[in-house]
């Protein structure tokens, strides 16, 4: 993880602070302000734990709870880009495995992690609701359909160029 | 003949049509339009649901809709040079991608489309073209009808809910009904996790106005004046969608207070998941709306007395609350007319996975999985036998060719131990090794447990190891006997001893992978007979 610096993470604690305060009395509340932080963030600091806590009157240890319970939630900054390959059945049955494999070795890393420039971050996915059209990838939610080796080079290509 | 001017031209916003490159060729189609200095008006329509076919570009014509696809950026030009805007054109109708009127197609015609009446005909967004579609209908009958006239209503139609649990729809409305409580909730559970469906995507993506009418009448039904779209995380189209609907549907009466200047309230929200499978039980569902982890509840309390905030909850599947407008609408006996046996009505069956014509088909219930794997689907995409057949989802069972001619129906699915869940049909074909799927379905319980109970927590962790043990045992006929019998011991544990259908069900791709393709696992057909009757019997029980 990235270490803060000291101006970065006051400016993290002010961007939370807004959205604990447009959250705060929505019923339910703790899902759509981590939702609201990580789309604004990127992802959730632990430092937001304690002030998430205090406006919504749990513990530390139920925000965390919640904050790793939920696979799309993530605790540390992603790369530039989320690409997300789908691993559930249709798209295995469509040689969604293979193509998993390839774009690991292409990109050099595993699932639930990041290409050494920052660039891309690779997620498994269960499902994308594309299953008319396997195997499918989402990237920076896009969703592509019919994937292959030459139009997942294109893609990662095109994306690393932005 | 006069032609009224600009030409309609229809290309899908859907999700899955963008997916394959709709928008550029939306795009490419204006361009060339601009180019060419002629007039066009583009609307961006749902999907009709032939996926192999997208992007399937319809132009109107005072006939009806002409259809070309799949039209890609690079085919734009020909279908002007073509003159495929001009009525009547002899070199449009001789194009290569021309596929004649789309209502005409055969993969169309032969569908009993009630609850995607509306998809893929219009803009998803225009209320005035719902409106125009037979739209808000069944909100206006329903508003000069008793809650339990509403109710009555939904029982006879003899809808079952959609998200694969097959409850009967208007028992549950009714227990809602029943409670006394100044506040009650109508929770849509748009936790769409199945592998294989998608028919709730594009209801929300395409039509989302049929869901907010269904769950307006199911608020004036049973008393409950806010509603809740738990919509999963990875659809950030039907999001953006259904917010823009709801928005519409909001400034013109149709949600809010004094609907449709009556004494109704009613108002709705979209709520986002965090991607966990497990939301899309009910339950955890609910516990998940509240803010805490999804964890399964125990039940009872049923959520219909306690339920979101602990107050009286419908929780309905997408497709059961887009279906409640046409039922309102057409009337219960109508709807009821269609289907067999316990199973009224129509069910939208996604064909997905190694499908050659893979896509939307709402038929009512009865037709067989053959009919729509060769029928509709026309065999494998690669051009393989399909050798095996997942139905209704990473819980489902899988089929064998043997089983192919059994009739979509719940009861009948429920006879060979397979369930119909929410109608995604995903195919493979003779390249599969089943042995891998059947790890596969203890490794997804692994990821998506809960964790509450013990059965699923630990024994599909136990199931993947005792899977890998049987395939590397399988010369050494002693231990592979002993794995197999503790990989069966081990599915009636989870099977009869898990809290939900997470660990309950993933018993059904394991055993079934075991039973219908035992080569697959070094083990001979013989003798799983007896297994299988005693797991019907469990079931029957």
């Amino acid at each position: 993880m990235t270490a803060l610096t000291k101006e970065n993470s006051s400016q993290i604690a002010a961007r939370i602070s807004f959205h604990l305060a447009t959250h705060k009395t929505m019923p339910g509340a703790l899902l759509p302000l981590l939702h609201a932080i990580q789309g604004d963030i990127g992802y959730i600091p632990e430092d937001a734990y304690l002030p998430i806590s205090k406006a919504l009157a749990l513990s530390v240890a139920e925000v965390h709870g919640v904050v790793t319970f939920y696979h799309h939630f993530r605790r540390h900054p992603a790369g530039k880009h989320i690409l997300q390959i789908c691993c559930a059945e249709s798209c295995q049955a469509m040689g969604g495995e293979k193509l998993a494999t390839h774009i690991k070795q292409t990109l050099g890393i595993d699932y639930h992690e990041t290409t050494k420039d920052g660039a891309v971050t690779l997620e498994p996915v269960y499902c994308l609701g594309n299953c008319a059209c396997s195997p499918a990838v989402m990237l920076d939610e896009v969703v592509y359909g019919r994937m292959d080796a030459t139009k997942m080079a294109e893609l990662i290509s095109e994306a690393r160029a932005v | 003949m006069i032609k009224s001017y600009p030409i309609k031209i229809f290309v899908p916003r859907d999700s899955s049509a963008l997916s394959l490159g709709a928008d550029r060729t939306a795009k490419a189609i204006q361009a060339e339009a601009d180019k060419r200095g002629i007039t066009i008006e583009l609307i961006r329509n749902g999907s009709r649901g032939l996926f192999w076919l997208e992007p399937l570009v319809e132009v109107a014509t005072d006939e009806g809709r002409v259809a070309y696809a799949p039209v890609q950026p690079k085919d734009v030009a020909s279908l002007f040079d073509a003159d495929f805007l001009k009525p009547d054109s002899k070199t449009a109708a001789a194009h290569k991608l021309n596929l004649g009127l789309t209502e005409e197609l055969t993969w169309l015609k032969q569908q009993q489309r009630l609850t995607f009446a509306r998809v893929g005909v219009t803009d998803p967004v225009s209320l005035d073209d719902y409106l125009a579609h037979d739209g808000y209908k069944g909100l206006q009958n329903a508003l000069r009808m008793t809650g339990a006239e509403i109710v009555k209503s939904v029982t006879d139609s003899g809808l079952r809910g959609r998200g694969g649990a097959a409850f009967p729809t208007g028992i549950k409305w009714n227990t809602v009904l029943g409670c006394q409580s100044e506040q009650k909730y109508i929770v849509c559970n748009a936790d769409e996790g199945d592998s294989g469906t998608y028919s709730d995507r594009m209801i929300m993506e395409d039509d989302p106005f049929v869901l907010i009418e269904g769950m307006t009448i199911a608020g004036i039904a049973v008393g409950a004046n806010m509603g809740y779209i738990y919509l999963r995380s990875e659809y950030p189209y039907a999001l953006k969608t259904l917010n823009e609907a709801i928005l519409k549907a909001e400034q013109a009466g149709y949600l809010g207070d004094k609907i449709c200047d009556s004494n109704h309230t009613f108002k709705l929200e979209v709520r986002r998941a965090a991607g966990a499978y497990i939301c899309g039980e009910e339950t955890s569902l609910l516990e998940s709306l509240e803010g805490r982890r999804g964890q399964v509840r125990f039940k009872p309390p049923l959520p219909a007395i306690e339920g979101l905030f602990g107050k009286p909850t419908v929780v309905n599947n997408v497709i059961s609350l887009a279906t409640i407008p046409i039922i309102l609408d057409k009337g219960a006996q109508f709807y009821a007319d269609y289907g067999m046996g316990r199973s009224r009505g129509t069910l939208p069956i996604q064909l997905a996975g190694n499908i050659k014509q893979t896509g939307l088909v709402e038929l009512a219930f009865g037709a067989t999985l053959r009919e729509l794997l060769y029928d509709f689907g026309g065999g494998s995409a690669t051009g393989r036998a399909i050798r095996a057949v997942q139905v209704g989802g990473p819980l489902g069972a899988y089929l064998p060719e043997s089983q192919f001619d059994t009739p979509l129906d719940y009861e009948e699915f429920s006879k060979i131990w397979a369930v119909l869940g929410h109608g995604g049909i995903v195919a493979f074909d003779d390249t599969v090794d089943m042995s891998k799927m059947a790890r596969y379905a203890f490794e997804f319980c692994a990821i998506e447990s809960c964790g509450k109970c013990t059965p699923c927590r630990i024994g599909s962790t136990r199931g993947v190891e005792v899977i890998d043990r049987i395939i590397a045992n399988k010369s050494n006929a002693k231990e592979h006997a002993k794995q197999v019998q503790l990989v069966r011991d081990l599915s009636d544990t989870m099977f009869d001893g898990s809290l939900c259908a997470l660990g309950g069900m993933t018993p059904y791709p394991v055993l079934s992978a075991m039973n219908h393709f035992g080569e697959d696992f070094g083990l001979e057909a013989k003798g799983l007979e007896t297994f299988k009757s005693a797991q019907i019997k469990q079931v029957a029980a």
